[in-house]
């Protein structure tokens, strides 16, 4: 397939403009980690289940392996790299730090992007409301409770 | 995935123009959830990607005197979190917020729930929808089938034994939703109810759509007053899946008798299950652990398990007894409150 055949896209990342050529279906999660080099980003499933590529597209968390990099273009994206100001971590990335929240790391940048828009959007959220907005977010080695202790650890901190 | 032409337009008339009067020629890429997967996996293989998401009209919520519009572009998240949908429409805001992992319901739409693909796993690789092996036979019956259909289905010939994979389209119909859809020749509307099909031959779809309509928009009529509504669902698992059978209701009350029913069961046949003899057998009864046990029973006379789903007809029998038992206490709570 020719060069011709792709696609021009802009959008905003993690606060900065981006004009990216990619083919016509290629999914976020590719232009970030291999356009942008963003590859915090991870691919778990590749079909939506597991939230490791998880970001916020427009505010909201979406799974970019399901997302066409084309429904990207005009869009604000905050992946992983975006969550931290410059050396100061967010509340949640430090409660992950001081709880255990991570160990192999690869579900960690989705899991973090799911609390942070959790937070943002419920900023006192109940048991139930921390489960729920991690529910799509799979992780093999912590049994979750470490994760879900770093939540709770970073809401009492932001309040 | 193969090469395809990317189209994004700006009106629903444009796009359905940009669809073939064949089908698997072009397809419609709402929130992509499904149709990814399915590009990916060859299931899908179209020339031509038709993107809703840049035209304007099919978004949005309306809510007025005679009830509510819902786009086809609307997500599940905005679904669940509208207020109109959550105050008069408890069941289909439940329905909208059980679909699992707030990812998936921030790009699922409401269009793309009612026109996703099944879920069966020989359709998924490649079998088609009616899941025949080279000589024609239905690979189905004699197969895997925990997960297939217990009523609807052809019992041993061939047909189809897939299970519609719709979470929003059972508390949808018990409310008498129609849908909107566009085509090269205009406009026409339909009762929800008659919209699923069940494909007989090989190249049928699994609803009444042509290859180049698409559908905009839902309609709902204005809620009635004081109706109890409630979906519930069985599911394996809280993680990522679609549910194994469910259950929505919509009662009509007088007083705490019922004046009329209307329950549709998800899950259990290749479209959305009405239970009717479930529906006649309530009307004038007051709800009761007796009363919508027997329900449970009438909905499932008749199904027909096969040889590995026999499990799903107690959970349908259950889902219909909970679902109404949750639509009853909502009314308990109602009265207490207001």
């Amino acid at each position: 397939m020719p060069d011709a055949a792709k696609v021009r896209i802009a959008f905003r990342v993690n606060g900065s403009e981006h004009i990216v050529h990619a083919w016509p279906m290629a999914r976020l999660l590719d232009v970030l980690r291999e356009e942008l080099r963003l590859t915090g980003t991870k691919e778990g499933c590749g079909e939506g289940e597991c939230g490791a590529c998880a970001v916020l597209l427009d505010g909201a968390l979406v799974n970019s392996c399901l997302v066409p990099a084309l429904h990207a273009d005009g869009a604000s994206i905050i992946t992983i790299e975006g969550v931290a100001q410059g050396e100061q971590l967010h509340a949640v990335q430090q409660a992950f730090l001081e709880h255990g929240g991570a160990q192999c790391g690869i579900c960690t940048p989705g899991m973090v992007l799911a609390a942070v828009n959790l937070l943002e959007k419920c900023p006192n959220p109940t048991e139930a409301d921390i489960r729920n907005g991690l529910a799509g977010n799979l992780c093999r080695c912590t049994g979750y409770m470490k994760i879900f202790e770093s939540v709770v650890a970073a809401c009492k901190q932001q309040r | 995935m193969n090469v395809f032409e990317y189209a994004n337009p700006t009106t629903t008339k444009e796009a359905a123009g940009l669809l073939a009067a064949q089908w698997g020629e072009a397809e419609i890429l709402a929130g992509g959830t499904d149709l990814l997967s399915l590009m990916k996996n060859y299931v899908a293989t179209p020339k031509r990607v038709v993107s809703l998401r840049g035209i304007k009209e099919l978004s949005g919520i309306t809510s007025s005197a005679s009830g509510l519009r819902i786009g086809a572009m609307v997500t599940l998240q905005e679904l669940h979190d509208h207020k109109a949908v959550h105050d008069d429409y408890h069941s289909l805001a439940h329905a909208a917020g059980s679909v699992p992992s707030p990812q998936i319901r921030n790009l699922g739409t409401v269009g793309g729930d009612l026109c996703q693909r099944p879920r069966c796993w020989y359709f998924r690789n490649g079998f088609g929808l009616l899941a025949k092996d080279e000589k024609g036979q239905p690979l189905v019956p004699a197969g895997d089938n925990r997960y297939h259909a217990i009523f609807g289905h052809p019992g041993g010939s061939p047909g189809a034994y897939y299970v519609h994979p719709s979470s929003l389209a059972p508390a949808l119909i018990t409310f008498g939703a129609r849908v909107k859809v566009a085509g090269p020749k205009g406009e026409r509307e339909i009762p929800l109810a008659s919209f699923f099909a069940t494909p007989k031959r090989e190249g049928e779809r699994e609803n009444v759509l042509m290859p180049n309509e698409i559908v905009t928009e839902i309609i709902l009529a204005a809620a009635s007053k004081g109706m109890l509504t409630a979906t519930y669902e069985v599911r394996q698992k809280e993680a990522l899946d679609w549910p194994l059978a469910t259950a929505s209701v919509a009662l009509r009350m007088s007083g705490d008798k019922v004046k009329s029913a209307r329950i549709v069961l998800g899950h259990v046949a290749p479209v959305p299950w009405p239970a009717h003899e479930a529906e006649k057998l309530l009307a004038g009864q007051t709800i009761t652990e007796d009363s919508a046990a027997k329900a449970g029973e009438a909905a499932v006379r008749g199904a027909k398990a096969l040889s590995g789903n026999k499990y799903k007809v107690q959970l349908a029998r259950v889902a219909v007894k909970r679902a109404l038992l949750e639509a009853a206490a909502h009314g308990k709570e109602g009265m207490q409150h207001g």
